[in-house]
Parts: structure tokens; sequence; C-alpha cells
């Protein structure tokens, strides 16, 4: 029977099934969020267990230097008859085969999964500074003209709403919207345009050609920007709107400007955030394979991007042609194509035939490339305590 | 004290609001206020809150430009004469000559001297010499260098509250203006910090045109020499303080000294 109030317990009653259903949503919500850690914990431990002896070594320096210093190559596995295995990139090969003479049994070549993956960092190093930049700088304009400038109504709604939407493109549309935009028709200034040009204004001493970047960093920088605008977008806007309205009500009525109070009173404080916000962006950047595709990288480049053979100065050269020659070698590292980390742990996964040769030089890249994310994210954290603690309100 | 000396009510005055209609988009907050404020008189706005004080102190240095739906519904607010809506008045001049203090003490997450000379700084004024002088000068004048001359380069946001509104009276006296509007000055402090606060004003009275809006009766009556009572966007009457607490003409202005006003 059912406990019924009294006079000494005015508080009887059963609630045992109320209590049977806080204890069942409790372990529900429980096993859920148990599940989500059992499971990330299982990749990172994965790809930890696997990666960590591509990447790190028992013997000094501790790092695999040729893992992080070479560009990929062709790796050589030499096998004898007593069924020892021999590895090797192309140059040792036949000196291993001399060396074995009829003692050698047979010989593998496993694509891109020789030396190291120098060139696929720097090329995701060059592509992130330039989606960075370029993000940061139009999605901080945008953000300061939406939440500083603009009016509430219809048009700002609309304005959101399409970068919200922005958001939700799959990667592979903005990869052929690079490829369109930036490959194909983007304008340079060239002295003769191309027949693929679109259209060529002629500008008297060179000619604005929209004839397009080709595949290199910049378009590829370009894409990315546009992938990670939303992002940096809204966040920039939340950092903006946090701002107290006080600080520029207080701003103007000392007699500044709008951009003056948005220069000295908004930015400053808004900084910390956005560039937290940006450093996550760097990430997203970073791992995005699609929008790089058709745009900047190659599944393989025996090349760093400034290692290019430009015709050597005469020995009496200016110092101002040496100067051109640095400048043009520098900016020419961003018209070169590359090779990019998630692009290239993409070929080898899914390109090359797989063994265990194939499979260790995945799992290295996969582990570099989890460190270089953590690290910015770690980062990001350290950055936004200092700011934080410099300016507060 | 403040009802001892009557203001001179013969002289054209500084401030002059006359007919004047304001509104957020279609609500409309004041009605037809008309207001003479005279120069070096210190002037408080009383009143229930939503009754408009703050928008019409506000509207005095245009801030409420910010506002995106406010509007000047008709009439006009005039300073020496001009009409401070009329479209070849310089809002960033406008703004230097008439001061205004917050009702939340709010300084810039700075130092204490870039705070004291920001006015300065965003009008153009780069000698390192001139801003140091001008900082000690107004940090002098709100009675806050003695406490704060070693630290001028520490952070504001370190200082007590009280000095915090006082290095913002400072900040807005750099400019040297004529006038000076504060929206509750004193609500977001402590007893003695509002004292300092009382003290200060009474003297620097008679240098600045203070226009105060506060919810202490008692504050009115010791600062202000006229004190205006608004109740519903309607300014109800304005006099001698002395004559508002004393002998006030609406029975509306009573019941509100009082505490009666519902
Ligand atoms: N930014 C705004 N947008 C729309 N309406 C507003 C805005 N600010 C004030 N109001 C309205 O205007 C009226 C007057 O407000 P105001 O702030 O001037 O009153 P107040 O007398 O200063 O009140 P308090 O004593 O509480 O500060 C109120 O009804 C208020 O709701
Ligand atoms: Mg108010």
């Amino acid at each position: 029977m059912n406990p019924v109030p009294t006079a000494e317990n005015p508080f009887a009653g059963d609630n045992s099934g109320i209590q049977k259903r806080e204890t069942a949503a409790r372990w529900a919500l429980r096993v859920g969020s148990y599940i989500v850690v059992i499971i990330t914990l299982a990749i990172m431990l994965h790809i930890f267990i696997k990666g960590a002896p591509v990447t790190f070594q028992s013997k000094w320096p501790f790092v695999n230097t040729q893992f992080l210093t070479e560009l990929p190559s062709q790796l050589h596995v030499i096998e004898d008859k007593q069924g020892n295995h021999y590895e090797t990139g192309v140059n040792g090969a036949d000196a291993i085969k001399k060396q074995l003479g009829d003692n050698f049994r047979s010989e593998k070549t496993i694509a891109y999964s020789g030396g190291g993956i120098l060139g696929p960092i720097v090329g995701t190093a060059l592509l992130v500074i330039v989606s960075v930049g370029v993000a940061l700088f139009l999605g901080v304009a945008c953000a300061i003209y939406l939440s500083e400038y603009a009016k509430h109504g219809k048009f700002l709604e609309m304005v959101r709403l399409a970068i919200l939407n922005l958001a939700g493109v799959p990667s592979v549309v903005f990869g052929l919207f690079g490829l369109g935009a930036f490959v194909l028709t983007a304008p340079v200034f060239v002295d003769v345009p191309a027949d693929r040009s679109v259209f060529a204004i002629p500008l008297g001493f060179t000619t604005l050609s929209f004839e397009g970047w080709d595949t290199c960093v910049l378009s590829g920088g370009f894409t990315l920007a546009f992938v990670i605008l939303p992002v940096i977008i809204t966040a920039s806007e939340q950092c903006l709107q946090a701002v107290p309205q006080g600080f520029r009500e207080t701003s103007m009525a000392l007699g500044a400007t709008r951009w003056q109070t948005i220069r000295y009173s908004v930015l400053p404080f808004a900084t910390p955030g956005i560039l937290t916000s940006s450093i996550l962006g760097i990430a997203r950047a970073a791992g995005e394979t699609a929008p790089i595709m058709f745009t900047a990288a190659l599944a393989f480049k025996d090349k760093l991007p400034w290692q290019k053979d430009l015709p050597p100065l005469p020995a009496d050269a200016s110092i101002f042609a040496h100067w051109e020659q640095s400048v043009s070698r520098f900016l020419g590292i961003f018209t070169e194509s590359v090779q990019a980390l998630p692009y290239h742990i993409y070929t080898l996964a899914a390109k090359i035939p797989q063994n265990e040769y194939s499979e260790r030089a995945q799992y290295g890249s996969v582990f570099v490339f989890l460190v270089l994310v953590a690290s910015l994210a770690a980062s990001s954290v350290l950055l936004r305590k200092r700011l934080r603690a410099k300016y507060r309100w | 004290m403040a009802a001892e000396t009557p203001a001179p009510v013969s002289e054209e005055p500084l401030i002059q609001v006359e007919k004047f209609n304001y509104a957020y988009g279609d609500h409309q907050v004041l009605f037809d206020v008309d207001l003479n404020m005279h120069s070096k008189d210190v002037m408080a706005l009383i009143g229930p809150s939503g009754c408009g004080k703050s928008t019409l102190i506000r509207s005095i240095n245009r801030i409420n430009d910010l506002v995106e739906s406010a509007r000047v519904v008709s009439g006009s607010i005039k300073i020496d004469g001009v009409d401070l809506y009329a479209p070849n008045v310089d809002v960033i001049n406008l703004r230097r000559n008439v001061g205004m203090v917050f009702q939340k003490y709010n300084p810039f997450p700075r130092s204490i001297f870039e705070n004291a000379v920001y006015g300065l700084r965003v009008a153009g004024i780069k000698d390192r010499h001139d801003l140091e002088e001008a900082a000690e000068r107004s940090l002098k004048s709100a009675a806050l260098w003695d406490e704060v001359k070693d630290r001028l380069h520490e952070m504001a946001t370190g200082l007590s509250g009280g000095q915090q509104q006082r290095l913002c009276i400072a900040r807005a006296i750099a400019l040297q203006p004529r006038i000076l509007l504060m929206d509750e000055p004193c609500a977001a402090l402590d007893p003695i910090a509002t004292a300092r606060i009382e003290e200060l004003i009474l003297q620097l009275r008679g240098q600045y045109t203070f226009v105060i809006v506060t919810h202490n009766m008692e504050q009115a009556k010791r600062i202000a020499d006229r004190t205006a009572f608004f109740y519903k966007g309607k300014l109800i009457e304005e006099d001698d303080t002395m004559t508002i607490f004393n002998r006030p003409n609406d029975p509306l202005t009573e019941s509100y000294i009082t505490g009666r006003l519902a």
C-alpha cells in the first residue's frame, strides 16, 4: 500500500517511480558521454601507438629527424634469402643489391612512403598563413561593419543568414569555387595575356588579365580563407558585441569619432577573442582536403616551393638586382603548388596499395598533424589567457 | 549652502530645451519639455524610474544618437542659442564642450594616465608634455591627483569604485568642457565615495554648468541650485531646489519627494 501523509509524517508518499525514472535518465546520459569519451580516446590512442614510433625514436635526438626534414620519396624494400628486410631510398638500393650479391631475393618499391614529410608540412604551413591572413582581414572587416556600422534590419539579417549558410556549404564546393574563381579567372598583371584569359584590361605599361593564378598556394589559401570565413566573422562579431556598450558611449562622449572609438576602445578589447577564434580557424584550414585538391595541392612534388632555378645573377649585379631577385624568390613561394598534410594522408591511405610500410608513413603523418593542431589549440588557450589578464574590465 | 545663493535668473540661459519631444521608434518618451538651465548652475533632474531623465540628459550631448531607434520628434535643445540638432552642428565639437559622466563608472582598461588624456589624444594632441600637464590638471581638479600620482601608469581598473568614478570625471574635464552632464554619478558607489563625489561637485561649482540626474533626494538638496521634477516624460515643475523640496507647487512633486508616489 502507498504510504499516506499522516500527522507524524505529513510528507509521506511513494516516489519510487519518480526515482527510477531519474536514475534511468541519469544513466542514459552518463553512458552517452562515456561512449563519446571512449571513442575519442580510442582514436587518439590508436594514432599515438601507431604514429609515435614513426616520429620518435629511442636514440638521440629522440625525434626522427629524417621524417620531419626530408621530402617524401619512394621507399625501396629489399629482401635477402634469409628473409631480412633492408629499407632504403632510391639511391641506396643498388648499393645494397650489389652488397647482397647472390643473397638477393626480391625488391619492392612503395610510392611516397620513404623519406619524410617536410614537403606537406611546409605546404600546409604556407596555406594556413595565406588563408588565415586573408580570412582575418576580410572577416574582421566584415564583423566590424556588421557590429559597429550596419543598421539593424532586413539587410543585416540577410547578410547574417548568408554567412550562416556559407558555413554549411560542403568543402568540395569551395574547392570547385576556388578552381573557377582563383585558379582560372583571378586577375593578374601580365605583359601579354594568355589565350585562356577571360578578359583583359590594357593599362598601358601592363595588362590586367583575368587568366587565373594557376594551381598554387595563393589560390588554395584564398579558397581556404572562404571556408573559415564564416567561423571568423561569427566569432569576431560575438567578440565585438561582448565589449561593453559603455566603452563606445564613453569614447564618443569624449569627442572620439566612430572609427577612433573602434580603433582605441573596441578592437583592442575584442582582439583576444578574435585571435582565439582565428587559431581555431587555423586548425580547420590546416585539416581541409577538398578545397585544396583542385587549387593548390599536388599528390607529389619533389621540390620545396622556394627551390626554384632562377638564372644566376652576373658577378657584378647591383644590390638592387640581388634584392629584386630575393623578393621575387620570396613572392614566388606563393605562386608554387605544394604538397599538404591532409592531402598527403589521403594519398597514402587511398591512392597507393596498402602495406605495413605505407601504413607507417600514413600514421606518422596523422600523428604529426594532430600534434600540430593540438599545439595550435593549446597556444590559442594560452594566448587568450594572457590577453584576457591584460585587458580585463 | 546651495539654496542660500539663488542663481541669477535674469541673464540669458545657457541651455534652452524648447517644446522638446523625443521618441524611441514609435514610443515617445519626452513630451513638450521646456527647461532653461543657466550658466554655472547645478541643475538636478529627479523623477521616478523611466520618466525620461536619462533620455533628456543624453540628448544634450547627442550621445543618444548612438541608439538606432532614437529620434527627435519636434522641438529643440539650444546651447547659447544654437540648435544642437541643426545640420551644421559638429557632434564631435559639441561633445568636447559638453562632458558626460555615466552611472556605471567605466574607465577603459588602460592606465590611469591614458584614461585621463583619452579625449585629448583623440582630439589629436600628441605632445607628451602637454598631455602630462593636462592629466595633472584634470586629476587635481577631480581631487584624485594625490591618490594616483605615483601610479599613473597602472591600470585604472585597479582603483576603487569611487576613485574610478573620479577618474571618469577627470577624463571628462580634461577637455575643459563648459557643461558637465552626470547620469546618476553616485548610484554605484557607497556612502563615503558618494560624499567625496558630492564634495567634488561642490568644489567645481562655478567652473562648470552641471546637469545631474539623481534618485537621491538628499543629494539633490545638498548639491543642486535648481531642481526639475519629471513624471512620465513631462516636466512637472522646475524651481529653486529649496522651493521644490519645501513648498512644491504640484501635488505630484510633493508625493514624489515624500516617497508616496506609486
Ligand atoms: N535604448 C532604448 N530603446 C528603447 N526605449 C528606451 C531606450 N532607452 C530608454 N527607453 C525608454 O524610454 C523611457 C525613458 O527611459 P530613461 O532611461 O530616459 O528613463 P530614466 O528616467 O532615466 O529612468 P531611470 O531612473 O530608471 O534611469 C523608458 O520608458 C524606457 O523604456
Ligand atoms: Mg536613467
